[in-house]
């Protein structure tokens, strides 16, 4: 024992004998299944959502401050690498908002059948790509509709 | 049930329970509040989505007349409360998972909670400062 703490990591087995507590299962054990992956991805998703909140804060600041500091963040997003990194963000929410909704699901005691979590994952996934597209087909149908061009400032 | 192998298994170990480890009534706090915050941020990021769609390329002007709305003040002010608190709830697990070093723990943790924290504050402030914009020209 090296560590206080391995104390918890001891117990008694059934039969009695003490034994140290199974620890997580290694993943070099497991074969790559989806659901592994999207369980990693919707931490990763977090991360990159909780990266895109600068930009949220620095819209509403600049919207909060005037027309010029506005101006600066639209072109800054209007600009294709703003763009990607705009794109990238609603991936993120959206998987991280879809994929969420599946472990609520999970966490009130629904679905977790193998034959239903088979099926919701790559349905996740598919409603994520869908919605995402779906959002910037829409934003670019708007965004020509209410634009004259790039950079209207007052 | 009474047989000779009828045992009770504790899940804790003999130190845990001197040393008085365990939840008193808050171990599952920072997980639940996590799904709540979730439940709560789903239709408010879908409203959210909307209005920013719905806002494209419109000057400056627009957008504070739509954010000094006061539900869509109400509804941006709990959609930024909740947005920094899940993410300063979920953040967290993922450092307790990775930096096991007790003091960088410490120094990460509270990186986490104070840009989180101020984060928050930036985007509240904003937001009630459209509420309450002033027309000066």
């Amino acid at each position: 024992m090296k560590d206080v703490r391995d104390a918890l990591f001891v117990a008694h087995a059934s039969d009695g004998k003490l034994v140290r507590r199974p620890m997580s299962p290694h993943l070099g054990v497991y074969r790559l299944q989806l659901s592994m992956v999207l369980s990693g991805l919707n931490r990763i998703s977090g991360i990159v959502t909780s990266l895109g909140t600068l930009l949220l804060v620095w819209w509403l600041v600049a919207a909060a401050s005037g027309p010029k500091p506005f101006d600066t963040v639209q072109h800054v997003v209007a600009n294709p690498l703003g763009m990607i990194v705009l794109f990238g963000w609603t991936l993120a929410l959206v998987f991280h908002t879809v994929g969420g909704l599946r472990h609520l699901a999970w966490d009130a005691g629904y679905g977790f059948a193998k034959d239903v979590f088979n099926r919701t994952g790559p349905i996740v996934i598919a409603v994520s790509v869908v919605l995402t597209l779906l959002i910037w087909v829409v934003g670019f149908a708007l965004w020509h509709h209410g634009v004259p061009a790039a950079g209207t400032g007052s | 049930m009474a047989g000779r192998n009828a045992q009770v298994q504790i899940m804790r170990s003999q130190l845990g329970r001197v040393r008085g480890l365990g939840s008193a009534k808050s171990g599952v706090e920072h997980w639940w509040v996590e799904r709540l915050t979730a439940i709560a941020l789903v239709p408010l990021t879908v409203w959210f989505v909307v209005a920013v769609l719905l806002h494209l390329g419109q000057p400056q002007l627009a957008v504070v007349h739509w954010a000094a709305h006061p539900v869509n003040t109400v509804l941006l002010l709990a959609l930024v409360m909740l947005t920094f608190h899940h993410m300063q709830l979920g953040l967290q697990v993922v450092i307790d998972d990775y930096v096991h070093d007790t003091r960088s723990h410490l120094v990460v943790s509270l990186l986490n909670k104070g840009a989180s924290l101020l984060l928050a504050l930036f985007a509240i402030v904003a937001i009630l400062k459209m509420a309450f914009w002033i027309h000066a020209s």
